[in-house]
């Protein structure tokens, strides 16, 4: 058979493909959706992007609690007589094709009248007819052509948000005010007198001072704002010395124009405005289709069935209502959203969300389960014990850090450097009006106002949202998605890295087998072969896909004892496939990795060990690391690795083992009161304090679409061994800013000249001013550049 | 002799009706994805070129 893959999702398609319609699919599933598509002409979807589906997930019931008033409400955007619109969060859009196909929903279903894909954050807005479908409907519509939307405890808190534009408004206003200022100008700045200019100019600079009130007013606003706030707790920021230019040139114009002693500086005025604007939205950008601000609400659902205990009647109920005591109903892939104790059913519980660890753990009726866990096998009945907010691993968040709002002020560079700057500026300032005063009083106010114009930091206040701003897009670029650009200034200052062990340092996709013992016969591994076959634990299926492959028997006997192991019979062999115990087999020291034992016809042959497999170049990243940082990994496991890793990482790494949440949060508060810089880099909700704590948390994640803790960056999985190259691109981005701060005072000095001397004029400023904050942005955006080819080249 | 100012009622006009047009846009979310709309219009072309020749559409993918 010819290897090929599934023409729907692209998955490779193994032996149960399907030829339908001379394609072939990976599965049903797939094979539905490409049916429904070209019953209703849509088979455009494929030609816009090959294989661009998603195989569609069995969502019987869970959805059923979107019939239930309260809850949909609280989804829903907007409610009319029998219009609704909703929002929905979908992972899977991820290309021109997904557009297109969620566009035109109406073809599916008549019903819904408008439906428009918002692509960077990856939501549809559904326009519905609520009279004929329901809310319900249209998500199963969606999860049948393989669009399922992601609907969590958050969407139901928040409710609709409020976009904030005001920077857009500003910049429009600021620019429109700019290029009509320097229209208006322009006629003046040659100073011929001439009769028409003479007759003219008073309309001229008034009109000029109408557009620049409103820059003044509103666009400048935030400036004002902040310089406040700077002076109140004491901090000279880079806004004051703007705040005070700006202020200085509005008043020394005003006057001017008032008294016809010039045109005054209403072209650098707004000029200047225009330009930080542009600064500060260049460094705005932020990846919206990723949230770093997740808390357990982000992965919980909002609902879950609750079986009535009178009548075993199902009703479901919104998270926050469970009580202890209720009974609750968890359905394939639902994930646990209390402590409760399992009742009935056969609980196979991934706690990858909780732990990053992806094996999941097999638990019996009567044991204990967490909250955050996820059902993986057929649905089981559990009985609450805590309420959402007390269980384990929610009250994580009750600690002080995520309560206290207090983000640790962490004082930028161009803030450190102000603050000698402004008092420097302010001096100059004086020295000069005092001479003045001395000399000739008259141009004494006149050099006062002009050293606040000319050394308002226009390029200094630039320099570090270009060159940052820039760094951020180009390691976005290279999947390491930061929060914002402050994280790069704290990244060049960190000097110890902590690493989290499972899912951080190992990769959950692959783990190493290894088989100790007597070797096997063929027909042994024939009939393992077929006996794990029968078997749905997840140890079953890994051992299963890394056999040989044999024909396909049907067994004489299979059975399964739970928690135990499995056995098979055919014709005269025997085989038993499970724990030391279960397979009588000479127990040897047991070690602490998973391992699977096996014996064949009551006699004990050997076993298969389970390793944690590292991700590549682990080995070669902290050796590169462990030269200029500290390094420490904090495990929630048990030692069994200990001597493993001690023998393949440097000398110097800390390691530390069965680290709970809070002893690894601890442990992170105590090097800093030691003053480090601390990074942490980690995966599940259990080192969500810590990346909390740390000074930059670092979130990897093999799919950066789905969810990972609140962070201040996160860095797709395959890029791991890229993180020294991040952390030095970072180290000569904030060297970039400051050799850039010497270009800007170096303006700063020339204009101070003419300042002080006394011949500031308008077109002096108008020259100077965008000189010097163009030649910096292009200085800091070309280096930072050729600083990270290095990021490319390596990849 | 009046007529700069009717020039410069008429400029500044002018430019006021793009600022409030500019405004309105932001207003209407037009700048809150910047994104999609360009994907979005290549699309109808698609859907024409489907509709129009539609038979030799169909072989075409199922030769592929």
């Amino acid at each position: 058979m010819v290897e090929s893959t599934c023409f729907h999702c692209g998955n490779d398609c193994d032996k149960n493909s399907i030829n339908y319609d001379q394609k072939t699919f990976c599965c049903n599933g797939c094979k539905t959706v490409y049916d429904i598509f070209s019953n209703h002409d849509l088979s455009c979807y494929y030609d816009l992007q090959s294989a661009p589906g998603a195989i569609p997930k069995e969502i019987e019931g869970k959805y059923d609690y979107l019939d239930t008033p309260a809850i949909a409400e609280k989804l829903i955007e907007f409610d009319d007589d029998n219009t609704q619109i909703i929002t929905l969060y979908i992972p899977h859009i991820h290309c021109s094709s997904c557009i297109w196909i969620l566009e035109n929903l109406h073809k599916l279903q008549p019903e819904i009248s408008v439906s428009q894909v918002n692509f960077p954050k990856k939501t549809v807005r559904i326009t519905f007819n609520n009279k004929s479908i329901s809310l319900k409907e249209v998500v199963s519509l969606l999860s049948t052509i393989g669009y399922e939307p992601y609907i969590s405890l958050e969407d139901y808190s928040t409710g609709a948000q409020q976009i904030n534009r005001s920077l857009i408004y500003k910049l429009g206003i600021a620019g429109f005010a700019f290029g009509n200022v320097m229209f208006l100008s322009f006629p003046e700045y040659f100073e011929v007198s001439e009769f028409w200019l003479e007759r003219y100019k008073h309309t001229f600079r008034w009109l000029m001072f109408a557009f620049s009130i409103p820059v003044v007013f509103y666009a400048a606003q935030e400036y004002f704002i902040s310089a406040y706030k700077g002076l109140r707790s004491r901090i000279l920021n880079i806004d004051i010395p703007i705040a005070l230019g700006i202020l200085a040139l509005f008043m020394r114009s005003t006057i001017e124009i008032i008294f016809d002693w010039g045109t005054g500086f209403f072209d650098s005025l707004t000029g200047l405005v225009f330009f930080l604007l542009l600064g500060k939205f260049f460094q705005q950008r932020t990846y919206s289709f990723l949230s770093f601000e997740r808390d357990y609400k982000s992965y919980f659902p909002i609902a879950v069935t609750r079986i009535s205990k009178d009548n075993k009647k199902e009703k479901s109920i919104q998270v926050y209502d469970i009580k202890k005591g209720d009974r609750l109903l968890i359905r394939n892939r639902e994930l646990i959203p209390v402590d409760c104790i399992l009742i009935k059913g056969d609980a196979q519980i991934d706690y990858s969300f909780v732990t990053g660890e992806r094996e999941p753990v097999v638990k019996q009726s009567g044991d204990k389960l967490f909250a955050g866990g996820k059902q993986m096998n057929a649905a089981i009945e559990i009985e609450a014990i805590k309420s959402v907010e007390q269980s384990y691993l929610t009250q994580l968040w009750s600690n002080d850090i995520f309560t206290s709002k207090a983000s640790v002020s962490f004082t930028n560079l161009t803030d450190t450097i102000s603050k000698y700057f402004t008092i420097v500026i302010l001096s100059i300032a004086i020295l000069a009006t005092t001479f003045w005063i001395i000399v000739d009083a008259t141009k004494a106010i006149h050099v006062f106002t002009a050293v606040l114009i000319i050394a308002c930091p226009c390029a200094l206040a630039l320099a570090r949202p270009f060159a940052l701003g820039n760094i951020l897009r180009i390691f976005g670029k290279h999947k390491f998605y930061l929060k914002n650009t402050d994280v790069i200034e704290q990244l060049a200052q960190i000097d110890s890295i902590i690493f989290d062990k499972t899912g951080t340092i190992t990769t959950a996709t692959s783990g190493a087998i290894q088989y100790h013992g007597m070797p096997l016969t063929p027909e042994e591994e024939s009939l393992l072969k077929n006996t794990l076959r029968a078997s749905n634990h997840p140890l079953s299926r890994k051992l299963y896909a890394i056999l040989d492959q044999y024909d396909i028997m049907t067994l004489d006997d299979y059975q399964e004892y739970l928690g135990k192991g499995i056995s098979g019979t055919l014709d005269q062999d025997h085989i038993k496939i499970g724990s030391s115990d279960f397979v009588g087999g000479t127990t040897i020291t047991e070690k602490l990795n998973t391992s699977v034992h096996i014996s064949a016809n009551n006699t004990y042959k050997g076993h298969y060990s389970f390793h944690n497999q590292y991700r590549n170049g682990v080995q070669s990243i902290f050796e590169a690391l462990s030269k200029d940082y500290e390094l420490t990994i904090l495990s929630g496991d048990n030692d069994g690795e200990k001597e493993y890793l001690t023998k393949f990482l440097p000398e110097e790494t800390t390691l530390l083992f069965n680290q709970k949440p809070n002893n690894k949060l601890n442990y992170i508060k105590s090097l800093q009161q030691k003053n480090q810089k601390v990074v942490m880099v980690g995966d599940g909700l259990n080192d969500a304090g810590a990346l909390k704590q740390s000074n930059v948390g670092i979130a990897i994640s093999e799919n950066v679409n789905v969810f990972s803790p609140a962070c201040d960056a996160i860095l797709d999985a395959s890029k791991f061994d890229q993180i020294s190259t991040y952390l030095t691109v970072s180290k000569n981005g904030i060297r970039i800013i400051k050799s850039s701060f010497v270009l800007s005072f170096i303006y700063n000095i020339i204009g101070l000249f003419f300042a002080v001397t006394g011949q500031l004029s308008p077109i002096i400023a108008a020259i100077l001013m965008p000189l010097s904050s163009i030649s910096v942005v292009l200085y800091v955006t070309l280096l930072t550049n050729i600083s990270c080819k290095k990021i490319s080249k390596s990849t | 002799m009046g007529v700069i100012y009717i020039l410069l009622t008429i400029s500044i006009i002018v430019a006021i009706v793009f600022f409030i047009s500019f405004i309105i846009a932001v207003k209407n979310g037009q700048y809150d994805d910047v994104y999609t709309p360009s994907v979005r219009m290549l699309f109808d072309d698609e859907i024409v070129k489907d509709q129009n020749a539609k038979p030799s559409k169909t072989t075409k993918t199922k030769q592929s």
